[in-house]
């Protein structure tokens, strides 16, 4: 019984842990006063500020540009990675698959300085070298949740699509990818929340006078902390928060359907 | 029944990383033929299989079918149909679907597909299936669906590989009667592969035993059974002893010692040979009244029969009799002139028997 009590106050401390910064910032976003230590009644105001913050629309427009471009692209190279992978040879395989995972474990800083010199020195800087950045990012995290999809999926399936007089692009798009659709759609999720987190690397490689979310608020907080910045924080947590919720929903029913 | 070939494999060869699967294997395969390419894991029977569907290139030699060489074309341009050892059913798409698949690929009519569908299901015994989704039905069921879904296509060969191997004992007996049904239903040619010699022998008109890349024998079912070629044909089709004999002249052959009558002539005077006697071929007796004495060593109740093993002239016989001897017995074997099958002893290493499964 008290063995009981202690598991639950042991997991209770440290999701409050986890989640007590969050809720003080979803707090602080909703207080009319500006300071931190005083709750001065609840407003909308820094909400209807933000949205009409300029800087800040354009950040926010910056950031989901760019994310969808990048994941976008970050799936069609990943894919196809997967599936070249896939079909290599054993040793050939473990050395592509270390190759993929470099930028995933490589420290940010790195990777943002190295693609900051190589369009500095080639090209400009700007929506191209973030975008390039963002997609390198987010090639690993596809490869990482398609390859276990296509290595589950039955080749014969495949190998009987065309034994029935399906051309390979067909099976390909009939057959392998409907299989293979939830590991492609939680890399694009995970591609997508990594670049739309994305510090680091955005700092570097962005051009002058571009911003997404992450680099305007570090610009606005060097200013002097608004609560506007609450505001946004807020909305960028709920929606990411969304997007696993979607994910995991998707997951859950893969797991149903393929039961029995 | 027309009887022409339909298919002929010529001087196939294949190396997989160096190891030589196929080597200069001739097959033909007759109109309307029920089909086995029987033989132990690593035979090279599904190699074979897989180069007849298109989906392994051979390094050396052509495939004919009805007249034209298809060496080079892909899988989904040859007019024959696979059912593969795991089902292979799409497991997004229905029943319906599923069988739908290679039909809507060619552009037939609704009203034709749907009728095709409905004459695919009752051949298999699977009416209204069409909405199921593949994962809900039971093995027997999917591997049903696999075939409807092959034959809808109305191809003249189906290619068979393994298809019952993941099926319980029971269900496997029904389906192989179920499949001797569909052939002579739809009068094509089938191709089978397995590894199930009782398979191989209830179902086909022509059973190839193949081993280590090579076909060793390749005839009617009773023709396999009844005179293996070699020791590895009798070893792996059923249980048999094989003993090393010396052929004193025609008609009479030297086992352990002992003259025994038979019916094989034109082996040579005082040639080794091997010598292949079934264990239901022998006749216990009372001692004295065989060829050989000796006594039993062990015995074990099978169900149709009984299995014992009696130690004469230094070798443990197999004998499979409805009555029993107890361990220890003393007993003379004895054996009909035409129950003695003589062999060659295999010339080149290649020839030489192989235990099944090795």
């Amino acid at each position: 019984m008290v063995k009981r009590w202690i598991e639950k106050c042991y997991v209770g401390l440290v999701l409050f842990l986890l989640y007590a910064p969050i809720a003080i910032l979803i707090v602080c976003s909703f207080n009319a006063s500006k300071s931190r230590r005083v709750w001065d009644g609840f407003t909308f105001q820094w909400y209807i500020e933000l949205f009409q913050d300029e800087a800040v629309i354009g950040a926010v427009r910056t950031s989901l540009m760019l994310t969808t471009v990048a994941a976008i692209v970050a799936v069609l190279l990943g894919t196809l990675a997967s599936i070249g992978i896939t079909v290599m040879g054993q040793k050939t395989k473990q050395v592509f698959m270390t190759v993929t995972n470099v930028p995933m474990l490589n420290a940010d800083v790195v990777t943002g300085i190295a693609i900051m010199l190589l369009f500095g020195r080639f090209w400009n800087l700007g929506y191209f070298s973030m975008l390039a950045a963002h997609i390198t990012l987010g090639v690993p995290y596809v490869i990482l949740n398609v390859m276990p999809k296509l290595q589950q999926t039955n080749v014969s399936t495949y190998e009987a699509a065309l034994d029935l007089g399906a051309s390979p692009v067909y099976a390909f798009f009939k057959i392998v990818l409907p299989d293979i659709m939830p590991g492609i759609f939680s890399g694009f999720l995970l591609a997508f929340t990594i670049s739309l987190d994305d510090f680091v690397i955005t700092y570097f490689t962005k051009g002058a006078g571009m911003n997404t979310i992450s680099t305007m608020i570090y610009q606005q907080v060097r200013r002097g902390i608004n609560p506007k910045m609450y505001a946004l924080s807020t909305i960028l947590f709920l929606l990411i928060l969304i997007v696993l919720w979607i994910a995991n929903r998707i997951s859950a029913r893969q797991v149903q359907g393929t039961r029995g | 029944m027309s009887k022409k070939p339909l298919i002929d494999l010529v001087d196939i060869t294949k190396s997989f990383d160096d190891t030589c699967v196929l080597d200069d294997l001739n097959l033909s395969i007759k109109e309307n033929e029920f089909l086995t390419l029987l033989g132990p894991s690593g035979c090279g029977k599904t190699t074979t299989l897989r180069i007849l569907g298109g989906f392994v290139t051979p390094d050396k030699g052509n495939v004919i079918f009805d007249g034209e060489d298809i060496t080079q074309v892909p899988p989904n341009k040859r007019n024959l149909n696979t059912v593969f050892q795991k089902y292979a059913l799409f497991p997004h798409m229905n029943i319906e679907e599923n069988i739908a698949f290679g039909l809507k690929i060619s552009h037939k009519s609704k009203a034709y597909i749907k009728d095709k569908i409905k004459y695919a299901l009752k051949l298999v015994n699977l009416q209204g299936y069409e909405k199921r989704m593949p994962s809900y039905l039971s093995g027997g069921q999917q591997q049903r669906i696999a075939i409807a879904r092959a034959i809808v296509n109305e191809p003249k060969v189906l290619l068979l590989d393994e298809p019952l191997g993941a099926l319980d004992l029971k269900l496997r007996q029904d389906m192989q009667y179920e499949l001797i049904r569909l052939k002579n239903e739809l009068g094509i040619t089938f191709v089978y592969v397995t590894h199930d010699q009782e398979e191989a022998l209830t179902m086909s008109d022509t059973v190839v035993v193949m081993n280590q890349g090579y076909i060793q024998q390749m005839g009617t079912p009773e023709d396999i059974y009844n005179e293996p070629e070699n020791a590895f044909v009798a070893d792996f089709i059923g249980d048999s002893n094989i003993i090393d004999g010396l052929m004193v002249r025609d008609e009479l052959v030297e086992i352990l010692g002992v003259k025994f009558a038979c019916v094989d002539k034109g082996f040579g005077n005082y040639k080794p040979v091997d010598v292949v006697i079934r264990p239901e071929d022998i006749i216990l007796g009372n001692p004295g009244e065989g060829s050989m004495d000796g006594v039993v060593s062990h015995l074990i109740f099978k169900g149709v029969h009984y299995e014992m093993e009696v130690m004469a002239n230094g070798f443990e016989w197999l004998v499979q009799s409805t009555v029993a001897h107890a361990v220890g017995t003393p007993v003379s074997l004895r054996v009909d002139p035409f129950n003695i099958q003589i062999m060659n002893k295999p010339e080149s290493e290649d020839e030489k028997a192989v235990t099944p499964d090795e």
